[in-house]
């Protein structure tokens, strides 16, 4: 697989010559493949689903269902059904957490999540129990050692889950820390204990980057963005486990979601359609559709095994640069292509990572620098921000020479 | 770049003055930078409605480390309502820079903390 053949999809390089980009966590660069297939949509048979009789409303129709049964397969669910279209992770979660968990979590319950969580897994349930009096359960990460996986193990879960626990919210992949979290034997582990405690998890970070099952994994709800795995803004994904379909009530109400509306009452059309009310993000699922087809072009597991090797290139580069703090897991076998850490100068104190983002960006080397949504986890890590350097295929070495570089510039700056 | 990170801001940020705390001051407040968490507070003595001590406290980068140096100095002696005027434009004369509005959220943070206390201090007067 040549990288530089790959890269040449991606028109963003022509427009920035010299442009490193290792911000992909925060959302993934767009091959010309997603970006047609939108302009496509809008350019030839730019109509709404659902609705008109006419063949431009019927491909339209079908190009949107299409997309749903391309996700469908992509993560191994059961049925396209079980697929329904939101705005992203964020909008998925606020989803079940309004839909579901005001329904069925009451005061006492309780609900477990991890410190190392986005905020868009973490104060929807925050807010979920100032509201109704449950309890939330904040499950820590082990860093005790040099070798530590800063991941959350089963056995912990397996201790603090109880028979009032109504879920557990979990992510696959951090944000922050690159870890891969164990989410099958959590969940097995989870389920032994309590069987009717349902499990969501968080898979911003993972369906970008490996292959999912979501039925192997055992989970309930399982939620990710189009824009990480180099789909459209605005597009997103809420899996829901089909016994559960029935069950849940719709969250937004209006046109689209019904079968029939009288004065008195309304019978909701089944599901996905019960779950997507108004015209929904067309294009957005369009391109997202796109971006799985490029994706199993190049094959999930080539894409996983690039960034494998270049992250543990970009480990040992950072390694080798000294005066470095890295918060991240140092085996490459339990961890994604996210690297955070923090540098130091002569006199050992911190550069703040705002400062090295900063000047890196000078140079045209875009990371990230700040708490990445992630707050407690950064309180729990005694720090107030970090760098973090995110992979995608379309980085190479280069790119990680160029942020060596731009390091070496910040260190000559703040000596 | 090598223009925002001059001596004079780098010296501000590894030497920052007026650094620390006031133990009964006339007004105080802080705030967070919601973007990069920094926190910066500011303890303020006023006579006669003049800043006669002034100390900030907390945590940040560079550019709001030594904007939070530079403002303090700056403000001792002033009166409450020129301080109340001072503006963005003012803050990037004082660093002497051009910022990206990146940039420019972190060195305003302390001078929204001094506007914060400032107008605490007149409320409470009123
Ligand atoms: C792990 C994780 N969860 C949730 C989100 C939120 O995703 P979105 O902003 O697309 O809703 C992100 C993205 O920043 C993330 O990395």
């Amino acid at each position: 697989m040549k990288i530089s053949s790959i890269r040449n999809d991606f028109p963003v390089f022509e427009k920035n010559k010299n442009l490193t980009y290792l911000d992909s966590a925060a959302t993934a660069l767009k091959p010309k493949q997603v970006i047609d297939s939108v302009v496509q949509y809008y350019s030839e048979y730019p109509s709404n689903v659902f609705r008109g009789l006419y063949p431009l409303s019927q491909r339209a129709t079908e190009a949107y269902e299409k997309a749903r049964e391309k996700v469908a397969q992509f993560i191994h669910a059961h049925s396209p059904s079980e697929i329904i279209f939101t705005r992203g992770t964020t909008e998925s979660i606020n989803f079940i957490a309004y839909a579901w968990g005001r329904l069925n979590i009451h005061s006492n319950d309780e609900i477990v999540t991890t410190i190392m969580e986005h905020h868009s897994n973490f104060v929807p349930w925050q807010e979920l129990v100032r509201e109704n009096g449950a309890v939330l359960k904040v499950i820590d990460i082990d860093d005790s050692n040099k070798d530590s996986l800063f991941r959350i193990e089963k056995t912990v879960f397996s201790k603090i889950t109880t028979n009032k626990t109504k879920l557990v919210a979990i992510t696959h992949v951090s944000n922050v820390l690159g870890t891969i979290n164990p989410i099958k034997e959590i969940i097995a582990g989870v389920k032994r204990i309590n069987p009717h405690c349902l499990v969501l998890v968080d898979g911003a970070q993972a369906v970008p980057h490996m292959s999912v099952d979501v039925q192997d994994l055992g989970c309930d709800f399982y939620v990710f963005s189009g824009h990480k795995m180099m789909g459209p803004t605005g597009i997103g994904v809420l899996w829901i486990r089909k016994e559960l379909l029935e069950i849940i009530p719709p969250f937004h109400f209006g046109g689209s979601m019904i079968e029939k509306v009288t004065l008195e009452e309304s019978r909701y059309a089944p599901p996905p359609q019960k779950f997507e009310a108004g015209t929904p993000h067309i294009s957005g699922a369009i391109g997202l559709g796109a971006a799985i087809d490029y994706m199993n072009t190049i094959g999930v597991t080539n894409i996983q095994k690039h960034e494998m090797a270049l992250t543990e290139y970009t480990l040992k580069r950072l390694n080798d640069f000294g005066s470095i703090t890295m918060y991240c897991p140092q085996i490459v076998r339990h961890r994604g292509g996210v690297l955070s850490f923090n540098l130091y100068d002569s006199e050992n104190h911190l550069i703040h990572p705002h400062d090295v983002g900063d000047v890196l960006g000078l140079e045209n080397i875009c990371v990230r620098a700040g708490h990445h949504c992630a707050m407690p986890l950064a309180t729990r890590l005694g720090i107030p921000a970090s760098v973090r350097v995110s992979l995608h295929i379309y980085n190479d070495k280069k790119d990680i020479d160029r942020l060596i570089e731009g390091l070496e510039k910040v260190r000559k700056i703040f000596k | 770049m090598d223009d925002l990170y001059r001596e004079i801001i780098l010296d501000h940020y590894k030497h920052p003055h007026n650094a620390g705390e006031i133990s009964h001051p006339s007004c105080s407040a802080e705030k967070v930078n919601p973007l990069c968490g920094d926190e910066i507070r500011m303890d303020i003595v006023i006579n006669n409605d003049k800043v006669t001590a002034i100390k900030f406290s907390g945590q940040g980068c560079a550019i709001s480390i030594a904007s939070a140096s530079l403002l303090t100095e700056y403000s001792m002696g002033k009166k409450i309502k020129d301080l109340l005027r001072f503006s963005k434009d003012d803050i990037v004369d004082l660093l002497g820079s051009e910022l990206t509005p990146a940039r420019l959220k972190c060195a305003l943070l302390s001078l929204e903390v001094i506007h914060t206390a400032l107008k605490n201090y007149e409320t409470k007067k009123t």
